[in-house]
Order: C-alpha cells, then structure tokens, then sequence
C-alpha cells in the first residue's frame, strides 16, 4: 500500500493525526499534512483508510501497490 | 416583469415547509420530526426561509458529504442567493466577513494564517492547563451554595478562560464578549441591534489588535497582527478573524458541556460507563458520540451551487441556495446503525458535526480536548451529580443558531 497525500487541499483538521499518528503528521508553521511514511506497513491499514475517509479535505488517498518480484 | 422569478423563490409555497422547523415536545435531544420525514422521502428537497427564499434542504449523510466537499458548492455569504440563517446573521456576516464566509483560494490563505494553534501538538500540549482550569472551576462548585447553574459557573468559563488565553483576549472582558456574542446567535435578534453588536466586538478586536502590533505576545492575535504588519492581511481582516474564534471557541464548546451534561443525566447508563472508565479511548469515544448526536450546530451548513448538481434525483440549479442539515444527517442510519441511540462506546468518528469539506471546524481539536476533560473529570469529581428541577423546566435554546440550554441548575 502506497500512501498519498495531497498538501495543497489539506486544511488542517488534523483528522488523520488522530486517526493514524504513526503515518501523519502536520507542519509546526501551519499544521498542514506531513508524511511520515509512504509505505506504511500492512497493520495499519485499517487506519490509514479511517484517516483517508476522516479527511475533510479528501486530501489522503492509498494505492494499492503491485508486487515486484 | 413578475413572471420571472429569482431562482430559488420559484416553487409553490403550498409544499414547501418552513425552516427551522420545530423539535418535537418532549424530544429536546432529537432533531425535528419533518427532518426524519424528508430524510426518508425527498433527501433533497425545497424549504421556505424567514425571507421568502426556497432553498435546497439535504437531509443524507453521503449527500451532505458529497455536497460540502464539491468545489461547486461556495460558501460566499456574499453572494445574492446565499441562504442567510436570520436578519441578524446576514447583517453580521456582511459586516463581518471572515474565512469561514469565503471560498479558495483566499479562504485557505486566511485560514493557514491561524491553522497552527489548532495542530494536535499544540492543542494536546494544553490539556494540562485546561486540567487545572476544569479543576479550578469544579472547586470552586462544590465549595459553594447549590444548587448552582452549571452554564455560568462552569460551561461558560471554561472555554472562554481557553479561548481567551490562546487568542490573547483579557478574560476579564468576558461579561462583555459573552453578551455580544449571545445577541449575535439568537435567531429572532434584529438587524439593528446585530449591527451593534457586531461593530463593538470589531471595535474592540481592533483595539486589541493595535496593542499587539506594539507590544506582541505569544498568542494567535498578536500572530494576526505580525500579518498586518507585513501586509498580508488588513486590520479589518485581522478583527473579523479575531471575532470568529473568540465566539466560536467559547459558545460551541460551552453549549455541548451543558447539554451534554443534561443529555447524560438522561442516560444513567451512559453516564456510569463513562464515570467508570479512565480508559482515554473511552472517554474520546464518548466525546464524538455526543458531537454526533447531539449535534448543536443545528440550522444547517449554508452554500450555494456554483453550477448545476445532480444529487438525491434532483439538479440543483447554478446560483440556488443549499442547506446541508447535519443535525439529521448524523442521524442517517445509513451511516449510523440504530441512529437515535446514544451508544457511546460505538465508533462514530465519521460524523458530520463539525461539518465537511474544506470548511469544517478549524477549532475541532481544542474542542475535542476541552470536552474530553469536562467529561473525563466533572462526572468522577461529582459521582452524585443531578439536576435541581425538573427537565421540563430547562430553557432550550430553540431560538439559538447554535442550540444547547440558557441554564443548567444541578445539584450533588
């Protein structure tokens, strides 16, 4: 899973902080999203999806990633 | 020429209901019945307003999400068709017109220059002090006569005491801040005496303003003032935001203590789960269930549609106005299983509150923390906690633009 997140629509709201703090966190000038990871790893799924529906922004969105062999 | 009509002020009266539209008597925590009606039936649907107007009223979760997500909805309180909340609310925001009534890009400009006092970090780094507010507060109750009116000596104080320190405002001023703002969010105020008020909360934002310009403190006002010094924002601007989160960051806040408060005592059930726990997730999930259910912002999300929209099998046109009631869109049972249920241990994050889109709440997570230590503490440091009359003798605010009680007799 690849993790998406777009800084330009953010308005932080903070949501995905709550949600899912070990993937997101917010710029100490403006609270707008920071990436932590991109490839989150697989237990956190759930959540990270939370935080993409939680956006209010719908700033956040995930690809599903294809497997190199 | 009669025969045309401005769009929104088309439809035959005769079917169109009023809005607001009344809570059932004895249902004080339950959205108006024709809500549930129209939900079921006609999810988007026309409504007459106080000046005439028709409206869209949205009465679904997904559709109000949809809606207040879509950059064809704008929130422009400028716009000739805006659907303006009552005589007094449109004067305010005409001549008081911050972010929250603007679209992108100078809605987020605006926005930005203040988001960062809102960040977790910042917020949760102000639960200690709110603790010790929340403390101090409740001392002072239970060393006192009672019984005591839990809005004045408590809901009140505690976010302005909040709201006041992170923006740099005197809380002495509070009587004077607190009856200005309470005229402004009564529905039935006139326009004249709106336009009074509105212009002694400007004049003494802009006052404080000046003093932050000379002597600048570490606070969001004097943060406000560095823009202006910089030219990036007016005074005026400065004022109008200043005004915006000093009345939003104390009446929300303050209502949902008080008639949370109210709503639990209803609940014994619900009330003990969440004396009994001291488990943090527990009492966030507690938070979020009364936000949803209790939904005090509760005369509608106010937009209009930029272009035509398709939505609930009806178009709404280009340039008509459009109301997203979230007060039964969080009572949507397609979002929220046995809707009217007050479960607080059920995963209800996804509410819409405090709104949707790029507008939603700025002050969320200082409103999360603020509640989170009233319901964490007031229910354990006063386990006998009841009210002093009966409910039928609690003044609601069914005038209010944000609803809640004018009073809370309790005593323990």
């Amino acid at each position: 899973m690849k993790v998406i997140v777009d800084q330009n629509k953010c308005v932080a709201s903070g949501q995905c902080v709550l949600a899912t703090p070990e993937v997101f966190d917010q710029r100490e000038e403006d609270g707008i999203v920071v990436l932590l990871t991109e490839n989150p790893p697989e237990h956190l799924a759930d959540d990270v999806r939370q935080a993409a529906v939680l956006c209010p922004a719908q700033a956040i969105w995930m690809e599903e990633q294809e497997k190199n062999e | 020429m009669s025969t045309i009509s401005a769009p929104g002020t088309d439809a035959p009266s005769a079917e169109v209901p009023d809005y607001p539209m009344t809570r059932a008597v004895g249902c004080p925590f339950d959205p108006p019945p024709t809500l549930y009606t129209l939900q079921g039936r006609a999810p988007v649907s026309r409504v007459r307003l106080w000046d005439g107007s028709s409206p869209w009223l949205v009465t679904r979760y997904e559709d109000q999400r949809a809606l207040l997500a879509d950059p064809r909805i704008s929130a422009d309180s400028t716009h000739p068709h805006h659907p303006h909340q009552s005589p007094g609310s449109l004067v305010r925001r005409r001549q008081s017109r911050s972010f929250i009534s603007m679209d992108d890009p100078e809605h987020a400009r605006q926005r930005r220059m203040v988001t960062a006092a809102f960040s977790i970090k910042h917020v949760e780094a102000l639960r200690p002090a709110i603790q010790k507010i929340v403390d101090g507060l409740i001392d002072a109750m239970l060393a006192g006569p009672k019984p005591v009116d839990l809005v004045q000596a408590f809901a009140l104080p505690v976010p302005s005491l909040v709201i006041c320190e992170l923006l740099g405002v005197p809380y002495a001023d509070h009587d004077f801040f607190q009856a200005n703002s309470k005229v402004l969010i009564k529905r039935a105020t006139p326009p004249e005496q709106a336009r009074a008020a509105t212009q002694r909360l400007i004049d003494y934002l802009d006052r404080l303003i000046g003093d932050k310009l000379v002597h600048p403190a570490d606070d969001l006002l004097s943060t406000l003032a560095a823009r202006v010094k910089a030219g990036e924002l007016s005074r005026r601007e400065a004022a109008n935001t200043g005004i915006l989160l000093l009345i939003a960051g104390h009446e929300t806040t303050a209502n949902m203590i008080a008639l949370g408060t109210l709503t639990l005592l209803q609940h014994p059930d619900q009330l003990a789960r969440l004396r009994e726990s001291d488990d943090p997730k527990v009492i966030a999930s507690a938070v979020e269930e009364l936000l949803r259910y209790l939904n005090i912002v509760h005369s509608g999300r106010r937009r209009v549609a930029l272009e035509d929209i398709e939505i609930g099998g009806v178009t709404i046109r280009a340039g008509e106005g459009v109301i997203l009631a979230n007060d039964i869109g969080n009572r949507d049972p397609a979002a929220f299983p046995d809707p009217d249920r007050l479960d607080i241990g059920r995963d209800t994050r996804h509410h819409v509150a405090f709104g949707f889109g790029v507008h939603q709440c700025l002050g969320q997570p200082l409103a999360r923390v603020e509640l989170q230590v009233v319901y964490g503490t007031l229910y354990r440091r006063i386990p006998t906690v009841q009210l002093a009359v009966d409910l039928e003798e609690i003044p609601f605010k069914h005038d209010g633009l944000v609803y809640g009680v004018y009073e809370l007799p309790i005593t323990w």
